[in-house]
């Protein structure tokens, strides 16, 4: 079978998962929904392996496949097909994709096993997984906007799952009006490419662009508006600023969601997007340095949020949030194959650190804040093995996969030189945030002294609420449908959860070996066909600068995990002395630099007080009561003046007509 | 004779049953009425008929009484039948149609 059948398999198959789960659900007993999930993205995955091992067979010249299952609209000036483009970048995200998805099934096969919307659960990640996969293999701009649109549709969908919860709710709505206006942003970029170059399709528009659509030099205003208004899409959907607000808040719904969406893949559809539009963006340079700044923003200001953040989840998602800086700011750049790289190990060891959270927040019968944490290290020892790993990784110390490939990306924009030189900076020290505040997470919940959730599983019982509880506002709840179900899941006891985070944890160990510098190349070499065409791709680094960044790398991950050693463990109080002698700085941190408010105070109240205007004064007074109420009165008036002529009386009538028929015969007579 | 005088009758004949359509409460004397301003224009129609000196104005008279008589027929059933309804034989009182 070719490249394109595979994935159009593997296109097909969690639309069926979904299809099969959403209708009939009724007939399926026990968890065999979660079951019929995880073999759906299974064998997608396995449809994905079958893609790359059919595509490395063709000559590297000739990786470029599409293929069209029908034309849409195919008229003079509009190509739209169906149509998928199979080549090394799409066919990575395919495996990244479907291969995490896979095992985050897996993983809620357990965690959410007591959930009364169980079957509901797993059609919509099905669904989601269709919708990613569906982005990444979109071959032209119309698929694209279609996957884009799913895919935030399934996020809203999942964010909002617990639906009692008027948190949960209103956290999913808030992620889909962003996502919304990321929509629009890559609408109106899509209309900026396709106005100039007359198609749709990717390849073509590359072409096209390449043959000077845009004109020949750089930089040419729509090219450059297009691609802004692409990385608006890529913003909103990826949590960089200003659009990431939604992303903490989406920290409502369950935590393997979270793990999947709002860790591994779809945040990072915006990398993906940069890196497949590259051909766009490297002729427009102004808008590749805006994906740049905004990227090292992003990661600064992530991370210097996460620190001040008390719960678990919420801490995960401002380090998401600074790992896709890192990612956005690589690929804008020119560090593909890097960046993509990030993606790939990121995925692995957020996924990881969220399954553990998850393991965490189930020993704690939902609660989430670190507050409530201590010394789960002999509770939970599995648990804690897996976070440890995750956090190794995500701090960037070598081994493990994040140190090679964080360090990539700040090496490949050191090479740039320039001002790339502060974005290296910066870099740099958003590598000691990170290891800061993710050893922060490791040593507040599994160190010190043990809680009495621990203590009580230590002594093998694991810790249930009488009363479930919303784990940020504290109210009341039941396990009924819209709601936790009433068991909790820790992945000491879940052989389904264990699996699936010891598979991760395997990656998070290892992915990083596939890319060392000066021994092996395989993420290079395999994105390479994708980027033929690319002037940045891969540019050559001086083996000094490689040498200062992997030793940087380490110490200042080291560093940040010494640092978090000495605050939370070896000093428990220094802490909360820190915390009161930069008191600014510490509500700046924890109130995520006050970006949901400015937000609030910009967008949001002007647009309630502009809706409250057309309400009160344009609806109900103009519309209700001028146009409505005055042409209800004019009919109303109009028929009280004939009706007053309807008076019954016969003889009344037959005067009236003698009257009429008289007055016209006087009119002729008088005419004539 | 000048056919001023033909059509003077006619209106006055004509004049009189409108007025008693007018003026009369009786349905029955209301018919009446309406019979001799029918009648009234029949004598006007026949009159310009002899003055032109074709039939055409007969043939219509003609018509005009068939005319009539089906009105009356569905007249006096009428009146027949707000009788057996027991209602008041007067048309000021049968209004439901007021608006």
């Amino acid at each position: 079978m070719s490249a394109t059948t595979f994935a159009w398999i593997a296109l097909a198959l969690p639309l069926l998962g979904t299809l099969v789960i959403a209708l009939g659900y009724r007939s399926l007993p026990g968890r065999s929904a979660g079951w019929i999930g995880t073999a759906t993205v299974s064998l997608a995955f396995a449809a994905a392996i079958g893609a790359l091992v059919s595509l490395q067979n063709h000559a590297p010249a000739h990786r470029q496949l599409t293929s069209t299952l029908w034309s849409y609209a195919v008229t003079v000036g509009v190509d739209a097909r169906a149509s998928i483009l199979v080549d090394p970048l799409s066919v990575f995200m395919l495996l990244v994709v479907s291969g995490v998805s896979a095992l985050i099934h897996l993983y809620s096969i357990s965690y959410m096993g007591s959930d009364r919307g169980f079957a509901r659960y797993f059609s919509y990640l099905n669904f989601f997984v269709f919708s990613m996969l569906l982005l990444v293999l979109a071959g032209n701009f119309l698929l694209l906007i279609v996957g884009w649109a799913f895919v935030g549709t399934a996020s809203y969908l999942l964010i909002s799952f617990w639906y009692r919860r008027t948190t949960a709710t209103h956290a999913g709505i808030k992620a889909f009006v962003i996502n919304v206006a990321g929509d629009a942003g890559l609408v109106l970029g899509t209309y900026f490419i396709f106005k100039h170059t007359g198609t749709l399709d990717f390849l073509r528009a590359f072409h096209a662009t390449g043959a000077g659509a845009f004109g020949g030099g750089s930089d040419n205003g729509d090219l450059v508006a297009g691609c802004v208004l692409l990385l608006v899409g890529a913003f909103a959907k990826s949590a960089q600023i200003p659009l990431h607000t939604w992303l903490p808040d989406a920290m409502e719904g369950p935590t393997p969601v979270s793990a999947l969406i709002h860790a591994a893949t779809m945040v990072t559809a915006g990398v993906y997007l940069i890196a497949r539009m590259h051909p766009l963006f490297e002729r427009a340079p102004a808008a590749q340095d805006v994906g740049a700044v905004i990227g090292a923003a992003t990661l600064l200001v992530a991370g210097t949020a996460a620190l001040a953040q008390v719960d678990l989840k919420r801490v995960i998602a401002y380090s998401t949030m600074s790992q896709i800086g890192y990612m956005i700011m690589g690929v804008s750049v020119g560090a593909y194959a890097a960046g993509l790289f990030h993606l790939m190990t990121h995925a692995f060891f957020k996924a990881l650190l969220f399954m553990a959270a998850g393991s965490i927040i189930g020993a704690l019968a939902g609660a989430q804040s670190l507050e409530r944490m201590g010394g789960f290290r002999r509770g939970l020892p599995f648990t804690y093995a897996s976070f440890l790993i995750g956090g190794l990784a995500l701090a960037g110390v070598p081994p493990f996969s994040g140190f090679f490939s964080k360090d990539e990306i700040l090496l490949v924009t050191g090479e740039r030189g320039g001002w790339h030189w502060a974005l290296y900076a910066l870099g740099y020290i958003g590598a000691l945030l990170t290891a800061v505040y993710t050893f922060r997470m490791v040593f507040r919940a599994f160190h010190r002294d043990p809680v009495p959730e621990a203590r009580e599983l230590e002594r093998g019982h694991l810790h249930h609420a009488d009363v479930p509880r919303n784990p940020i506002t504290g109210e009341e709840e039941d396990a009924d449908v819209g709601f936790p179900g009433p068991r909790h899941a820790i992945a000491e006891r879940a052989p389904p959860m264990r699996a699936a985070m010891t598979l991760l944890a395997l990656g998070s160990i290892g992915a990083g070996l596939v890319q060392i510098p000066h021994v092996d190349f395989v993420v290079d070499d395999f994105l390479r066909p994708s980027f033929v065409d690319s002037s940045l791709y891969v540019t050559h680094t001086r083996d000094w600068m490689l040498v200062m960044g992997l030793a940087l790398g380490t110490a200042l991950g080291l560093a940040g995990i010494a640092i978090a050693w000495r605050v939370w463990v070896l000093r428990p109080a220094t802490a909360a002395r820190l915390r009161a002698r930069a008191r600014p700085l510490y509500e700046l941190f924890a109130h995520a630099w006050y970006f949901d408010e400015l937000i609030e105070a910009l967008v949001v109240g002007p647009a309630t007080a502009a809706g409250r205007f057309a309400r009160d004064t344009f609806d109900r007074r103009v519309v209700d009561e001028a146009l409505v109420g005055g042409t209800t009165a004019l009919i109303r008036a109009g028929s009280a003046a004939v009706r007053a002529a309807q008076s019954g009386f016969v003889r009344y009538y037959a005067a009236l007509l003698m009257l009429g028929v008289t007055g016209v015969g006087f009119y002729f007579l008088l005419q004539s | 004779m000048s056919i001023a005088w033909y059509l003077a009758v006619s209106a006055i004949v004509f004049t009189l049953g409108a007025l008693g359509v007018i003026a009369r409460r009786n349905p029955l004397v209301v018919l009446l009425c309406l019979e001799l301003m029918l009648n009234g224009a029949n004598l006007a129609l026949i009159a310009f008929s002899r003055l032109w000196g074709n039939g055409d104005g007969q043939i219509l008279a003609l018509v005009v009484m068939t005319v009539a008589a089906c009105e009356v027929c569905i007249g006096l059933g009428m009146i027949v039948a707000i009788n057996r309804r027991r209602l008041p034989i007067d048309v000021d009182e049968l209004r439901e149609l007021q608006g």
